[in-house]
């Protein structure tokens, strides 16, 4: 299918996935409480909430309620937020670079860590070495991300006093929710990486290259990794458009000033038009990060692109 | 003037969780420049293995080069160094493997994966591997070769794939050509189209082919020499029509009498080998057919017949049987 064509139709899927997540987000929202009691001091009487009710519009019927945001949000405009009485989007965006500093961060050296490691178990089959890299993979994955943070944090800022505890702004900030992130990522990695490389080893072009008298770097490079590559760059790809839509339980371990934790701080203050710029930014950019995927997997496997 | 390929008493075998596999055991042959020959035998009959291992082309381990020579060219293959043999794979001696959906890469330009040798070998830039490319796709009979080149496995059929992988293999003009299956995974029509094809090669440029299969009617109709293998051994060898009209192994016999024949009215039953593949596993002891030849005497299962020339037949057939099949065929015919 045509370029222009194949753009546009993904670009309704998005759309259409966005309204969706936003619809779901906005009634599930409602049914959690009422905002104007936690937004008013304890013991404001009833004539006060029923006042900042109709300030936020809370009075009216919710299917016009649902109607009235749907129709700004069309145009862009997601509320303002009822904590900091400023555009919701904005409140959101603001905790973008935070979020993607990390991220990056996280997948940067969980790709290289996890890269190196998963060539080294499947060209050392059979060896130590493979054995050490996949019993620490292993690990790596199965550990749960909040613990290993707080044990870090343990370790390296209350014990020994190197690191801050939480907090962001400089590199020191970064190493641990970095460094705790990229664990996960690079185990993840290693382990795909290594059975793929071994899968595409066993294959008859493999031979056919090796017939031919290449040199080994050559029937690695070109023959075995360009192929073993294909599903390692969709994980990565789901990867960071996890990651990029906030770790959420990172980011509130480290006090990380992300998108995952206002968005976290947004339910729990019921802040109604923040969950959901939260929520349509982040569908959105794992939406695109998909589209990117798709579009890498037509450059790195021809039989896609073409078809 | 020396052979092209001498084989001499090569014994390959795979270190397995279950035991040694004997995969080949003792084989010994000549090869001439410029001769055809066709290696037949099922799968497990150490066929291909025998040819691979020639080369460095099997996993080592599990497999292992017990003995054995291998002279090419003037040159003992089997103590190349690792350099050395990657000099040698695909330049002076090619291959074509079977089953062409799978051999080529999938995310790889034909243009690519026929210029890898070229550019390897002679150190071609891109644009003479290109135009070299383009002559070779031209030869192996591949129509609008300058597209076409540019074009990735999965554009092209089955048997152009087959005709892009012989491209492949007498990229560099190889003095030895091993084809290893290269039609089975074909339909019949063009099987017949690429025996066709290299028949023409042949007359063109003249190499030595060694073409494995475990299909009879391919060897009848391509090679000059055929050798039967079983259970890693050679069990008979000669010029294919001797061969053919006067087996002496009763595995040859057996294969040739398991064929269907056309042309002849009626519905004859076909013949079946009795018994199954040998396991390879065990020590490689006596005849390799024996548990399976109706005529297999004692001495056939405790000791190895030697490979030698069959009593009154053609310069170079050769045979390895305790057994006369010839006498024993002859009995059969007077009890029915």
């Amino acid at each position: 299918m045509p370029m222009n064509r194949y753009l546009a139709v993904k670009l309704g899927e998005a759309l259409l996935a966005i309204w969706g997540v936003v619809t779901i987000v906005f009634f599930v929202s409602r049914v959690l409480g009422d905002p104007a009691v936690l937004l008013l001091p304890v013991g404001a009487d009833q004539q006060e909430i029923d006042a900042l009710r109709i300030t936020l519009g809370l009075d009216r019927p919710i299917l016009e309620q649902y109607a009235l945001s749907m129709v700004a949000m069309l145009r862009g405009d997601f509320g303002v937020s009822f904590q900091h009485t400023r555009p919701a989007m904005d409140v959101v965006l603001e905790r973008m670079p935070a979020t993607i500093e990390l991220a990056g961060a996280a997948l940067l050296f969980g790709t290289l860590i996890g890269g190196a490691a998963g060539a080294v178990a499947a060209l050392k089959r059979g060896t130590i070495s493979e054995f050490v890299v996949m019993i620490a993979a292993l690990l790596g994955q199965a550990t749960p991300v909040f613990w290993l943070g707080i044990m870090l944090i343990l370790v390296f800022s209350v014990d020994l006093g190197w690191l801050p505890t939480g907090g962001s702004g400089t590199i020191a900030h970064l190493v641990l929710p970095g460094l705790t992130l990229a664990v996960f990522v690079s185990a993840s990695i290693a382990r795909l990486l290594r059975s793929s490389l071994l899968d595409i080893m066993r294959e008859d072009y493999v031979r056919t290259a090796r017939a031919k008298g290449l040199m080994p770097r050559t029937v690695f490079f070109w023959h075995i990794a360009r192929n073993a590559l294909i599903p390692v760059v969709t994980m990565i790809g789901i990867i960071a458009g996890e990651l990029l839509g906030g770790s959420v339980v990172i980011e509130t371990v480290f006090a990380w000033p992300g998108v995952g934790r206002i968005i976290m701080q947004a339910i729990q203050a019921q802040d109604f038009p923040v969950i959901q710029a939260g929520v349509a930014l982040v569908a959105a950019i794992f939406i695109l990060i998909n589209l990117l995927v798709d579009l890498l997997y037509g450059v790195l496997d021809p039989r896609i692109s073409r078809q | 003037m020396a052979p092209l390929l001498e084989v001499r008493n090569l014994t390959v075998a795979f270190d397995t969780p279950s035991g040694t596999v004997h995969a080949v055991n003792d084989v010994s042959y000549i090869l001439e420049e410029g001769e055809t020959l066709g290696i037949v035998g099922e799968s497990g009959s150490g066929k291909s293995v025998h040819a691979l291992s020639m080369v460095g082309l099997i996993a080592t381990p599990p497999g292992r080069i017990v003995s054995g020579q291998v002279i090419f060219n003037g040159r003992d293959l089997l103590t190349l160094s690792q350099r050395e043999l990657f000099d040698l794979r695909g330049k002076e001696i090619g291959f074509v493997f079977q089953d062409p959906m799978t051999s080529l890469n999938p995310v790889l330009t034909i243009e690519r994966q026929i210029a890898e040798p070229l550019r390897r070998h002679f150190g071609m830039s891109k644009s003479q591997a290109r135009a070299q490319v383009i002559e070779l796709l031209e030869l192996v009979g591949i129509p609008d070769a300058a597209r076409r080149a540019r074009q990735y496995p999965h554009e092209f059929s089955g048997g152009m794939r087959q005709r892009v992988m012989i491209a492949i293999g007498i990229s560099c003009n190889p003095k030895l050509l091993i084809a290893d299956e290269a039609t089975t995974a074909l339909d019949v029509t063009v099987q017949a189209q690429i025996l066709d094809l290299v028949r023409e090669l042949k007359r063109k440029i003249g190499t030595t082919v060694i073409w494995i299969t475990h299909d009879m009617g391919v060897v009848a109709g391509l090679a000059d020499t055929v050798q039967v293998m079983y259970g890693g051994r050679i069990m008979e060898r000669g010029p294919v029509r001797s061969v053919f009209h006067d087996p002496r192994s009763a595995y040859t016999w057996g294969l040739l009498k398991s064929l269907p024949h056309g042309g002849r009215r009626g519905i004859n039953r076909l013949y079946q080998i009795p018994g199954n593949p040998p396991d390879l596993t065990k020590e490689p002891v006596g005849d390799p057919f024996a548990p399976r030849n109706p005529f297999a005497t004692e001495r056939c299962k405790l000791e190895t017949p030697p490979l030698v020339d069959a009593a009154d037949s053609t310069p170079g057939h050769r045979v390895a049987a305790w057994y006369d099949l010839r006498a024993e065929l002859a009995r059969m015919e007077a009890q029915a």
